[in-house]
């Protein structure tokens, strides 16, 4: 698969603060890459360097073939952004704003024209075509911001945050526009600090902290770098929790923990299906009394305050 | 699906005719926000129409600018005044509207985008150009109905008109820099604080010899004081006329004025465009 966007030891100084500092990206072409970060990691910071609105000081970076510094222009023409605040015109309708962006994309008036057409049906605005965007929900509005970048049908569209702000509603219908844009082959880049986000919608995620990309993976690869799946027993009766602990700790691989609060035992297992047989067999046979039994593996949330190092006291169990 | 080929602009002509183009679009743009709220514009216009009303009927029964009493002939050295200063003041419309857009992010999709850079500043002037126009006609209109009259030839008063819009067209320079430089549309409008300064120190209402000698310097010498000095010789309306070089020399200096603010701001505004955020 072709390499669509590429970043190499990219480094950006603002004036009293490094924003990157040695980083590195790629995506592959018709995938869907995440950056996850706390704010000021340098999430946006990428996202402006890649789409040519920023300079940087040191490295490289090539998007759709060109690079960002000396070809911007090119890269132009290959890109579409959706920033953090919505780029359309407010007093403007669906359909006139469509239009202008397509005339601004040097598209001629007939072309602007029959474009917008098309992306008022392939985004759902019909029915608000012709109202002012100032009268949109959230959500209908980010729909026609994401129309608007999607003009010239880009290689790689870049979204900042692309539901920050937005009810769920606005969330669930943002999330199934990205993914059916990135199912028709377009290479996206989004940011993003929800996890959930990232998890449903990327096909990798690079989580980044303090200007550098630290790792790089998959999410389901995320959550494992958290280590094994844990085998967790809910006691019925916290009485029974010595004997589950019992249990449970010859089945565990690591150091099995007692939580009094919610009446949990859990233990991170290395074969999580065996042991989780070998565990309800021994409940069943000592009748003990439990509320719940199962395996769970780390949430993406667990995975990502390990990695920044924030650690949490879940995550530090 | 449509054909969405890059459009090849690799000869100069195709360049030019692509940046034509963009500024068309952009001046669309403006005249859509026109059509779709007539009100904000008249609000714009209301300020000039209430400061004519309130300088014509209110201070001018007090003002004794020809020596021959109160009230005498204000209203004929008013308005040419008056028109400046609507020109003088326009620009800070152009400063908030530059700033709302900025905060919206519009700025930041438009540069991400392959069209000419200067197409939003330079469209922005054109459109800001043609409502300066516009305004300037609505106050003429009630300028003759308050009984003002031009003294002067038609193309005398069609120049003084010129000069009042190449006053504006230079202005909007400084606008479009203000509304780019500034954090907000807040910022911005804190700034009208120096913009009526700006307008007021000059020979828009008060002759420059009747104020103290260095605030008379600083008014005689105001790129609006000239253009206001000219449009009166044009329109053949007293003038006031004291002895420093720019009152004497009017008329060249209401056409070299605007050229320097011109040269200075343009590049300034266009580089600071282009610079955004970096």
């Amino acid at each position: 698969m072709a390499t669509t966007v590429e970043a190499e030891n990219l480094g950006k100084r603002f004036k009293d603060t490094t924003a990157l500092d040695g980083f590195d990206l790629s995506a592959e072409s018709g995938t869907v890459l995440g950056l996850l970060g706390p704010n000021g990691a340098g999430k946006t910071t990428t996202v402006r360097i890649l789409t040519t609105l920023l300079r940087f000081d040191t490295g490289r970076a090539r998007v759709a073939g060109f690079d960002v510094a000396r070809d911007a222009r090119q890269v132009r023409r290959r890109i579409g952004l959706t920033g953090q605040q919505t780029a359309v015109d407010d007093l403007l309708t669906a359909r006139q704003n469509l239009v202008l962006f397509g005339k601004l994309f040097r598209l001629t008036k007939a072309q602007a024209r029959a474009r917008a057409e098309e992306l008022i049906g392939q985004f759902g605005l019909t029915e608000a075509a012709d109202r002012q965007a100032k009268q949109f929900s959230g959500g209908m509005k980010r729909r026609l911001d994401l129309a608007a970048s999607m003009i010239l049908a880009p290689q790689v569209l870049f979204l900042d945050e692309p539901t920050t702000g937005l009810d769920p509603a606005g969330r669930r219908e943002v999330w199934d526009t990205v993914s059916h844009l990135a199912a028709d082959g377009t290479t996206v880049v989004l940011t993003t600090h929800y996890l959930d986000e990232a998890d449903r919608l990327c096909d990798r995620i690079a989580v980044i902290d303090h200007g550098r990309n630290i790792v790089e993976d998959t999410p389901m690869g995320l959550k494992r770098r958290m280590g094994a799946d844990r085998l967790e027993i809910v006691a019925a009766d916290p009485m029974d929790l010595p004997a589950i602990a019992g249990i449970v700790a010859p089945l565990s691989s690591g150091e099995t923990t007692t939580d009094q609060a919610v009446s949990a035992v859990s233990a991170p297992v290395d074969e999580p299906v065996a042991a989780l047989t070998a565990a309800a067999t021994a409940v069943q046979e000592k009748h003990l009394a439990i509320a719940d039994i199962g395996l769970r593996r780390p949430t993406l949330d667990e995975a990502f305050l390990e990695l920044i190092g924030t650690t949490t006291k879940e995550a530090d169990q | 699906m449509t054909t969405l080929a890059p459009q090849s602009e690799e000869s100069l002509g195709s360049r030019i005719k692509w940046t034509l183009h963009d500024y068309r679009a952009i001046v669309g743009q403006e005249f859509s926000h026109f059509l779709r709220q007539p009100a904000t514009f008249a609000w714009q216009l209301g300020f000039p129409v209430v400061m004519v009303l309130l300088f014509v009927y209110v201070f001018g029964s007090a003002m004794d600018v020809t020596g021959e009493g109160a009230g005498v002939d204000y209203v004929a050295y008013a308005m040419p005044g008056l028109f400046a200063m609507t020109m003088a003041f326009g620009f800070m419309n152009t400063a908030f509207a530059l700033a709302a857009v900025k905060e919206k992010g519009f700025v930041d999709r438009v540069r991400s985008m392959p069209m000419a850079s200067s197409a939003v500043v330079v469209g922005r002037n054109i459109a800001d150009t043609i409502q300066a126009a516009v305004d300037l006609l609505v106050l003429f209109l009630i300028a003759l109905v308050i009984g003002w009259r031009s003294e002067g030839t038609a193309m005398e008063t069609l120049g003084a008109f010129a000069l009042l819009l190449w006053l504006r067209f230079a202005l909007i320079w400084v606008g479009v820099w203000i509304g780019l430089l500034v954090k907000n549309v807040e910022q911005a409008g804190n700034l009208f604080a120096l913009a009526f300064p700006f307008g007021m120190v000059s020979s828009v209402f008060t002759p420059p010899e009747l104020m103290p000698g260095w605030l008379g310097a600083i008014a005689a010498w105001n790129p609006v004081s000239a253009t206001a000095t000219a449009i009166r010789e044009l329109f053949g309306n007293p003038a006031a006329v004291g002895n420093s070089w720019p009152e004497q020399h009017a008329l060249p200096a209401a056409i070299v004025w605007p050229a320097v603010i011109t040269v200075v701001f343009l590049p300034l505004a266009v580089r600071r465009f282009r610079s955004l955020g970096r």
